[in-house]
């Protein structure tokens, strides 16, 4: 048993439609729950009626959170180790299409320099990020890289192409702390279209990556889709419906979801669907209420003045000073990069904004030398 | 969410389990089994005569319902593992069945069930072939143990035996329904047909019932009392519930502004 036999006795059309018909007492009785909700009950906050609501959405997601988590709000910093990626994928700035641009896979000595620069801005928490190039980037090297990166931060977590299981207990051992995967989309015939060519292509393999790692034991997962390739309501059911699934069956390990917008990118034409900053405020609030444990992730994707107001009701962890081209802290490589960053102030006026808001900006919040 | 209720290839229609204790006459047990509309009753091994030639009233009353209904030797009596899973071979030896409810009380007061020794002869159980259903404290994370072990369901109490006090332990048993991937079957505690609605209500998959029909003014009766509310309660869960609680006061100005404000940024 998987997700995907769960997965696949479900309709995209039959979900959406579920979405669009729902009315204001089905939401009602989603709010009524909230705080922990099963996906059926979670469906009608995704909808179209839910909007009315979002008032008490954004109420009650401000209570939980602050029930849970209190005013905190966590950091970390992306690290781009490589820009080398085998597959395609229309939305992509790494994707091999764009040729004659600036590929590197940074070596232990650069990865050691940009560690030292991230680490002067105070993080604790860093996410190495790659693209999907099977001859650089493999178990060995993101060995080394964790190797290096665990002499200045306890936490190190990684958003790397979808392993193997014993992959993932390596890199475990190695002191890895969260694998964080998105499904990018969860409507089959779509993921095809976007993900054209390379080991992305398998829909199935990555469908079930978020399993491998929770048996490998690893300690927090991190899940999310892409937002702006589909119908993002029925895309977050699905999520939803991935999540309560790995929570029931991989029970002792953590969550988070992120929620990426599509940004302008190398080659990109530009979102297929919109999603607008009040289905962003949705989306946030909905989850929150779906599980009030969950770790709600958001990057610097989005523009300063809407971050600043979606971490007071119900975001948790906030990236900040990100750059997503490899080489970027330190060695200032110039390589192509993911995609564009919105919010471009330093760390630490990031920090002084969650201060602002009456929150505490939390740099280090794990030690992996005690467990 | 729907649909019939299946454990270990069995299919039940009924969502309310007996146990036969505690009634006055085997008689009216036997009516109150049938009203109750049951298919799995319990029966505790240690009230049967095993070696001698006397004939078992309370054995040979149940074993013609055995056409419709599953009956399930319990383990009550058992302190340890090794004693529950020794009780288990007997009853798999005198009533044919490989079904053992595992009740393990080392403490005759309270009849509190010994998680420790329960998660062993579980998981004992379980590899010896058995279809183990785990009496046990409502504890969320003692259930995902049984569950690792291979417990088909597990059967939380909702307050202590005999109490009919209902469901006291309402917080926990919900997040043990909202984790679980095994049926949860509420044992223990209720006391009266609303009891069992609510744990229906609140989704358990079943509720099993002794003492509040065996001492009821009349257990026929009750047992059909109970049929109702089980049913209803699974209908209501079914259904959806509508919401509950005080209307909310309208939402401060504050969220308007942010929405607003959230929507004019570009």
């Amino acid at each position: 048993m998987s997700f995907k036999d769960l997965f696949v006795e479900y309709d995209w059309e039959w979900a959406k439609q579920k979405i669009y018909s729902a009315r204001s007492i089905d939401v009602e009785r989603a709010l009524a729950k909230a705080g922990y909700l099963t996906p059926e009950e979670f469906l009608p906050l995704l909808s179209p009626a839910a909007e009315e609501y979002l008032p008490q959405m954004i109420e009650l997601s401000r209570e939980l959170t602050y029930k849970r988590f209190g005013r905190t709000i966590h950091l970390y910093i992306p690290l781009y180790l490589s820009n080398k990626c085998n597959n395609v994928c229309t939305y992509c700035g790494f994707s091999f299409t764009n040729r004659n641009l600036k590929r590197i896979t940074l070596t232990p000595d650069q990865i050691e320099l940009e560690a030292k620069a991230i680490k002067r801005w105070g993080f604790d928490h860093v996410v190495i990020v790659t693209g999907e190039d099977a001859r650089d980037i493999n178990v060995e090297y993101l060995s080394t890289a964790l190797r290096i990166l665990r002499k200045y931060f306890s936490q190190v977590s990684v958003e790397v192409q979808p392993l193997k299981l014993e992959d993932y207990e390596v890199l475990r051992r190695e002191g890895m702390h969260a694998v964080i995967v998105y499904q990018e989309t969860y409507n089959q015939k779509s993921y095809a279209e976007y993900h054209l060519k390379g080991r992305k292509r398998n829909f199935f393999w990555r469908l079930e990556t978020p399993e491998r790692a929770a048996q490998a034991q690893v300690r927090k997962i991190g899940m999310g889709v892409l937002l702006g390739l589909e119908d993002w309501r029925t895309d977050a059911f699905f999520l939803a419906l991935h999540l309560d699934y790995m929570r029931r069956h991989y029970w002792q390990t953590m969550y988070s979801v992120s929620f990426p917008r599509l940004r302008p990118a190398e080659g990109f034409v530009g979102p297929k669907v919109e999603v607008s900053n009040k289905a962003l405020v949705q989306l946030i609030t909905a989850f929150r209420l779906f599980d009030a444990d969950l770790d709600l992730v958001l990057s610097t994707r989005e523009p300063p003045k809407l971050r600043d107001l979606l971490m007071t009701i119900g975001i948790t962890t906030m990236s900040a000073g990100s750059r997503t081209e490899p080489g970027a802290y330190a060695i200032h490589s110039n390589a192509l990069k993911q995609f564009e960053i919105e919010d471009t102030r330093t760390p630490q006026q990031v920090a002084e904004a969650i201060k602002q808001a009456g929150y505490t900006p939390v740099w280090k919040d794990w030690e992996m030398e005690l467990v | 969410m729907k649909g019939d209720l299946v454990i270990a290839g069995r299919k039940f229609s009924s969502r309310l389990f007996v146990g036969t204790g505690k009634f006055g006459d085997h008689d009216v047990m036997v009516e109150a089994i049938k009203t109750s509309g049951t298919e799995l009753v319990t029966v505790a091994l240690r009230r049967m005569n095993l070696n001698d030639e006397t004939p078992d009233d309370l054995i040979d009353k149940l074993i013609p319902l055995q056409d419709k209904i599953l009956i399930v030797p319990n383990t009550s009596g058992a302190r340890t593992a090794e004693e529950a899973v020794l009780l288990a071979e007997l009853g798999r030896e005198l009533l044919g069945t490989n079904w053992v409810k595992v009740e393990i009380h080392p403490n005759p007061r309270h009849l509190m069930p010994d998680p420790l020794e329960t998660l062993k002869a579980t998981e004992t159980l379980v590899k010896k072939g058995f279809v183990p259903l785990p009496y046990v404290h409502a504890d969320p994370v003692l259930c995902k143990r049984l569950e690792e072990v291979g417990s088909p369901v597990v059967m939380p109490l909702a307050a202590p035996i005999g109490t009919n006090l209902g469901m006291e332990m309402k917080t926990m048993l919900e997040i043990i329904i909202s984790e679980g991937t095994v049926p949860v079957i509420v044992d223990a505690g209720i006391g009266a047909p609303s009891h069992a609605a609510e744990a229906m209500e609140l989704g358990a998959d079943a509720v099993l019932v002794n003492t509040a029909i065996a001492t009821a003014g009349d257990p026929v009766q009750m047992a059909k009392a109970f049929k109702l509310a089980v049913e209803a309660g699974r209908l209501a869960y079914e259904s959806g519930l509508p919401p509950t609680g005080k209307p909310k006061p309208t939402s401060p100005t504050d969220t308007f502004n942010l929405l607003d404000e959230v929507e004019r940024i570009v």
